[in-house]
C-alpha cells in the first residue's frame, strides 16, 4: 500500500471510529496488522474514554459507599453482641429481670407474626396486583386505587399501629393477639407486595398476552399459563422485602399483640406473644441492669433471622429464575 | 362474479378504526369469500394491521382503539359476539414478529388444543405432530419438542407460531406480514402450505411484498393511508386492469 492510496482510507477510518473506539487501544490491534496506521484515536475518542472511566469510578464509589454502613453495622453487632451468643441464649426464656436467660419466646413469637402476616398479605396483595395489572382499565377508579396504595405505603407505622388497635384488637375483638398484630403488619406491608408484584407482571412482554389471547385464551388462562409462571421470581422479591420489614417493626406489634414478657409460647393465633423487635426495644431502653452485650446480641439475632428467612426465598427465587423462559 | 351469502366469510361494512384522533382506517367495505386467500397490500401505516386486530376483537385489549362500522364473521357481526374467546379461538393469527410463548415447543402447539379440551399425551401429541408437519417444522424439531420455543431461530419460531395458529383448527387464518422474519426458502415452503390450507379455511394475508400477494392471493385489496383504494381479482390487478391508477403505481413500485 502506498501513501497516496492509504490517506483517504485513513481519514475515513477516523470518521468511522469516532464513537465506539477506546482511546488507549494500541494502533493496529483491531482488524489485523496491515492497517497499522489506519486507526489512531481522535480527540473525541480520548474524551469519550475519559468520561467512560470517570462514570465507571463514580458508580463504583457509590456502591462502596452504600456497602460500608452495612459492613460497619454488622461488624459492630458481631463484635459487641457475639459474646452474648450461647446455646442457652437461643433456647431459653429470659430470667431474673431480663438480665439472664435467652430470647427463645421472642424468636418463636416473631416467626409466628411473620408467617401469619405473610399468609394474609401475599394472597391479598398478589390478587390486587393481578387485578390492577391484568384486568383494570385505565380509568378514574384504577387511578384512585393506585393513589390509595401509594398513600398506604406512606403512612407511618405508628399510625398503622393505632389503626390495628382500633380495628383488629377492639372492633373485631381479636384482643391483643398474634392475629391482630399480624393483620396490622400485613396491612402495613401490602403496598410493597402490590407494587412490586404489579411491576413484575407488567414486565412480562405484552406480545405474550396478545399471542395467548389470539389463541382464544381467557384473561385468567393467560395469567395462569403465561404471566404468573414468568413473574414468580419477581413476586418473591416483594415478599423478601416484606419479611424484612415485618421482622423489624416494633410500633405496630406493641399495641396489637406483642407483650414484654410471657413465659408461655403461643399456642394459636389468638394468643399474645413476645416479639424480637419489642424485646430489643425494651431491654435497650427501659429495663435496667441488662448486661451491655445482650441488646447487641438480640439485634444480631434479629438481623440473622432476616437473613435466614430471606435466604430461603432468595434460594427459591434463584431456582425459579433458572427456569425463566425467555 | 356473484357470490351467495353462504360463501362470504367476512363482510366488512363501512369500517372505521381510530386511535384517539388518529384515523387508521376509514370507510372500508368489502367481502372476503370462503376458502379464498385474500391479500391485503399497501405501504406502512395504511391500516392493514388495525384491520386484522379489528377482526378478532383485539380492540378490546388495545387501549385507545375505537372500531366503528361492522365486520360480519359467518354472517354475525363480531362486535355482537358475547364470548370473545370463542370468536378468537376460531380465528388463527400470525404476527409479523414471531412470538414463541415461554414454554416448550410441544406446549406452544398443544396450548390451543388444551384450551379446546383435548386431553391426554397421545391426543395432544397427534395434534402437535400434525400442525408442526403442516408448518414445515416437524423434521427440524421432532427430537427436541421439550426444549423452549424461544430458543428456536427466528424463521423456526415463525413456523412455530404458524403451527400454533393451525392447532386452533381455525376457520379463518390471519397472516400479518408473516415473512418479515423468515428467510426466502422458508417463505416459499410456507407459501406452498398456505395454498393447501386454502381447501380448509379462509386466509387473509397482509403483506408488504406485492409479489407475495400476486403468487398467493385470489383477490387483493389495496390499502393506502387508511383508505381501501380497491379490491379486485389478483390476476387482473397485476395485469394492470385496475380501477385506480394508484394501485398500478404501487404494484409497479413507483411509490410506497
Amino acid at each position: 500500500m502506498t501513501n497516496e492510496t492509504e490517506d483517504p482510507v485513513a481519514s475515513a477510518a477516523r470518521l468511522v471510529s469516532g464513537g465506539d473506539r477506546v482511546a488507549d487501544s494500541a494502533p493496529g490491534d483491531q482488524g489485523g496488522n496491515q492497517g497499522g496506521a489506519l486507526f489512531t484515536a481522535t480527540t473525541l475518542d480520548r474524551k469519550n474514554a475519559r468520561t467512560e472511566r470517570g462514570y465507571h469510578s463514580l458508580f463504583l464509589l457509590m456502591s462502596i459507599v452504600l456497602i460500608l454502613p452495612v459492613v460497619a453495622i454488622l461488624g459492630l453487632l458481631i463484635v459487641r453482641g457475639g459474646p452474648a451468643f450461647s446455646w442457652e441464649f437461643f433456647t431459653e426464656a429470659p430470667r431474673a429481670q431480663f438480665t439472664e436467660g435467652g430470647i427463645f419466646p421472642a424468636l418463636v413469637g416473631t416467626l409466628w407474626l411473620v408467617v401469619v402476616a405473610l399468609l394474609a398479605s401475599v394472597p391479598l396483595g398478589v390478587a390486587a396486583a393481578i387485578y390492577l395489572s391484568e384486568y383494570a382499565k385505565d380509568n378514574a377508579l384504577t387511578r384512585l386505587i393506585n393513589l390509595a396504595i401509594i398513600n398506604l405505603a406512606g403512612v407511618p407505622s405508628i399510625v398503622h399501629a393505632l389503626f390495628g388497635l382500633g380495628a383488629f384488637v377492639l372492633f373485631f375483638d381479636f384482643g391483643t393477639s398474634i392475629l391482630a398484630a399480624s393483620l396490622t403488619l400485613a396491612i402495613m406491608t401490602l403496598p410493597v407486595v402490590i407494587v412490586s408484584t404489579r411491576e413484575t407482571l407488567q414486565a412480562v412482554p405484552q406480545s405474550f398476552r396478545m399471542a395467548c389471547w389470539s389463541l382464544g385464551a381467557t384473561r385468567w388462562q393467560t395469567i395462569r399459563k403465561v404471566v404468573l409462571p414468568n413473574s414468580v421470581s419477581g413476586i418473591l422479591t416483594g415478599v423478601i422485602l416484606e419479611v424484612s420489614r415485618t421482622v423489624g417493626e416494633t410500633a405496630p406489634v406493641m399495641f396489637t399483640g406483642a407483650v414484654l414478657f410471657t413465659p408461655f409460647l403461643p399456642q394459636g393465633v389468638l394468643d399474645e406473644t413476645m416479639a424480637m423487635s419489642l424485646h430489643l426495644y425494651m431491654i435497650a431502653t427501659v429495663i435496667p441492669d441488662v448486661p451491655p452485650e445482650v441488646p447487641y446480641g438480640v439485634a444480631l439475632s434479629l438481623i440473622l433471622m432476616v437473613l435466614v428467612l430471606n435466604s430461603a426465598s432468595i434460594g427459591f427465587r434463584v431456582y425459579l429464575r433458572g427456569k425463566k423462559k425467555w | 362474479m356473484v357470490s351467495t351469502a353462504s360463501e362470504i366469510k367476512l363482510s366488512v361494512k363501512d369500517l372505521s378504526i381510530r386511535y384517539g384522533d388518529h384515523v387508521a382506517l376509514e370507510g372500508a367495505s368489502f367481502d372476503v369469500r370462503e376458502n379464498e386467500i385474500f391479500g391485503i397490500i399497501g405501504p406502512a401505516n395504511s391500516g392493514k394491521t388495525s384491520f386484522i386486530r379489528a377482526i378478532n376483537r383485539m380492540d378490546e385489549m388495545t387501549p385507545g382503539m375505537e372500531v366503528h362500522g361492522s365486520i360480519e364473521f359467518n354472517g354475525k357481526a363480531v362486535e355482537s359476539w358475547r364470548n370473545l374467546y370463542a370468536l378468537r379461538s376460531r380465528i388463527g393469527v400470525v404476527f409479523p414478529l414471531p412470538v414463541g410463548l415461554p414454554m416448550s415447543i410441544f406446549e406452544n402447539v398443544a396450548f390451543a388444543a388444551k384450551l379446546r379440551g383435548v386431553k391426554g399425551k397421545d391426543a395432544l401429541g397427534e395434534v402437535v405432530e400434525r400442525c408442526l408437519r403442516r408448518a414445515a417444522l416437524w423434521d427440524e424439531v421432532k427430537d427436541r419438542l421439550d426444549s423452549l420455543g424461544s430458543l428456536l431461530s427466528g424463521g423456526q419460531q415463525q413456523r412455530l407460531t404458524i403451527a400454533r395458529a393451525l392447532s386452533q383448527e381455525p376457520e379463518l387464518l390471519l397472516l400479518d406480514e408473516f415473512s418479515i422474519a423468515v428467510d426466502p426458502v422458508t417463505t416459499m415452503r410456507i407459501e406452498e402450505v398456505l395454498k393447501e390450507l386454502k381447501q380448509e379455511m379462509t386466509i387473509v394475508l397482509v403483506t408488504n411484498l406485492t409479489q407475495q400477494a400476486q403468487r398467493l392471493a385470489d383477490r387483493t385489496a389495496f390499502f393506502l393511508e387508511g383508505q381501501v383504494v380497491e379490491v379486485g381479482e389478483t390476476k387482473a390487478m397485476f395485469k394492470g386492469q385496475t380501477k385506480d391508477p394508484r394501485t398500478t403505481h404501487y404494484i409497479e413500485g413507483r411509490f410506497g
